[in-house]
């Protein structure tokens, strides 16, 4: 759409520019001035410059959440995306079952964070929980609050099944708007139901997909409350993905600096990948 | 072929459906008897759980809150966003690309890197505590995705309506309320769905936002875990109810969901 020059337009974006910027931009100061400064407590502050910066990019243990983080992101990215679209193409296109498979689909999406956690618990619970008793049954060990295998592989499937539901939701809005033509044509000419796929679907979903991909990676690389209710971070460091060591740090032990820091880098890494992101999105699109 | 695609269906249905099931089923045993023995369904069917929560008021209060905020913070998020929204669908303007990515950046804040600034936020405002607090925080996150949606719905509705009203003798406001709101009523569905959403299911800002009289449900939860032992009946009574709100809504929205989409460039 061409659209008009008009400088007045910024009257319209004013309250909400003023109230996202009171959410943003203070809080972000603050942590800049946390990140350069040391204290003793008491409102007391020295200035340290970029010594925290060092000493976080430095450290190990910051580089270990991050690649778990990393791990983690891309893990349940290459399940949730295919899975999704497995999904969206096998649902009914029409008739009163669609009301029912998406209220049902949807519903594991309005769950509060912290019960998908405790659900996930409860279900799971090798001497309680019906996923766990089953597991058991089959004669695999299993218990995920001591085995790292188990408590890796018990996040991932809580996570996959906490939000395959929003990939297939905008991967089934993407199918709905291609016109019935498009199959008939394909149909005539015989094509096969991967052409069909390959050559229809996938093109019309790609613009939903982008956003699925860009939401499940902000979310997932951000993830803090499930797994910190499932399995606290445990059993030893293993599931402590970048948030959970986060306010380990700045909650738990109090080091502002650090964390600040520490902040600071997780913020600016999310915001690198979702600008590249962004720009082949925008460029995908100009096209 | 067709079988496939409805075998599919219905698994992933059993399968995101099994934990709730689950968390029915412990909801309405006794904590001797989760503990005790192992079963598909209660043998001592029990709606203590439940009772207890809708008479013990630091439990139900905890879903007042909840909702209380949740509503402030979709209406706050859609009223400001939709203005917004049109300034970006319809007028070029000074920064105008610039201003759109930087509110995506911050739905791209992870809520950790801002728990203990905003904590300290709100202190300072003396709105620590209430549910204004939260629904402002919360704004965060929702203003920009309900941007991000509505611009993608105003974006698909033709110029020609705008120009068309104006020829009609409509003052822009008159336009806005009687004829373009109306027309992506679908959007505005689908806008209001996903800030209740994530309003909703948010924990940590809302946690660190608020200690008693706007705390929500969830965090109710979470120190019931803690302190009263394990109470894992009640826990799962609490959580059971929690989805409630969110099916009513997904009720409300299904058609314009599926719709929605379709229509608008999301």
């Amino acid at each position: 759409m061409n659209k008009t020059a008009n400088s007045k337009a910024w009257l319209f974006v004013i309250p909400m520019v003023v109230l996202v910027a009171f959410n943003a931009l203070i809080p972000l100061m603050t942590v800049v001035n946390y990140s350069v400064q040391e204290t003793f407590g008491d409102n007391v502050f020295f200035w340290e410059g970029m010594k925290w910066f060092e000493q976080v990019l430095r450290s190990d243990r910051f580089h270990e959440s991050f690649l778990r983080q990393f791990a983690f992101t891309g893990m349940i990215l290459l399940i949730e995306i295919p899975l999704g679209i497995l999904v969206a193409l096998s649902m009914p296109r029409k008739g009163p079952w669609v009301s029912v498979c998406l209220v049902l689909m949807a519903l594991p999406l309005l769950i509060p964070w912290n019960v998908v956690g405790a659900m996930w618990n409860i279900f799971a619970l090798p001497d309680t929980g019906l996923l766990g008793r089953m597991i058991n049954g089959l004669g695999i060990h299993y218990n995920f609050t001591q085995g790292p295998v188990a408590a890796w592989a018990t996040t991932v499937v809580m996570d996959v099944w906490h939000w395959t539901s929003l990939v297939v939701l905008l991967a089934y809005a993407g199918l709905c708007s291609i016109p019935e033509a498009y199959y008939q044509a394909a149909k005539i000419d015989g094509a096969s139901a991967w052409a069909v796929f390959r050559h229809i679907q996938l093109p019309k979903m790609k613009r939903v997909l982008t956003i699925a991909i860009l939401l499940r990676f902000m979310d997932s690389f951000m993830i803090y409350t499930e797994p910190f209710v499932l399995t606290g971070g445990g059993p030893g460091n293993t599931t402590t993905f970048l948030s959970i060591d986060l306010v380990k740090i700045a909650l738990g032990q109090f080091d502002l600096g650090p964390a600040a820091a520490m902040s600071l880098i997780y913020f600016l890494i999310v915001l690198l990948v979702c600008w590249i992101f962004y720009t082949l999105m925008m460029r995908g699109e100009a096209k | 072929m067709k079988n496939a695609k409805l075998l599919v269906t219905l698994l992933y249905i059993l399968f995101l459906m099994l934990p709730i099931y689950w968390l029915l089923n412990m909801s309405f045993k006794t904590t001797n008897e989760i503990l005790g023995t192992f079963s598909l369904w209660p043998m001592n069917f029990t709606l203590d759980n439940y009772i207890k929560i809708f008479t013990d008021p630091t439990w139900y209060n905890g879903y007042l809150n909840s909702i209380t905020y949740v509503v402030i913070n979709t209406v706050i998020s859609v009223t400001v966003a939709l203005p917004a929204a049109y300034a970006f669908s319809r007028y070029r303007f000074l920064g105008d690309k610039h201003l759109f990515f930087w509110l995506l950046t911050n739905r791209m804040a992870p809520p950790a890197v801002f728990a203990l600034p905003f904590f300290q936020l709100y202190s300072a405002t003396g709105l620590f505590d209430t549910h204004i607090a939260v629904a402002l925080a919360h704004c965060l996150f929702n203003i920009p995705l309900a941007v991000w949606i509505l611009e993608g719905f105003m974006s698909g509705v033709p110029k020609e309506l705008d120009e068309t009203a104006y020829l009609d003798g409509y003052s822009f406001w008159r336009f806005f309320v009687k004829i373009f709101i109306p027309t992506i009523a679908a959007g505005i569905g689908v806008a209001a769905f996903f800030c209740f959403m994530y309003s909703w299911v948010e924990l940590l800002l809302a946690k660190t936002l608020t200690s008693v009289a706007a705390k929500p449900i969830a965090a109710t939860m979470t120190r019931t875990a803690s302190t009263a032992g394990y109470e894992l009946g009640l826990l799962a009574a609490a959580g059971a109810l929690t989805i409630i709100p969110g099916a009513f809504v997904i009720y409300f929205v299904r058609n314009y969901i599926a719709k929605g989409f379709a229509l608008g460039r999301v």
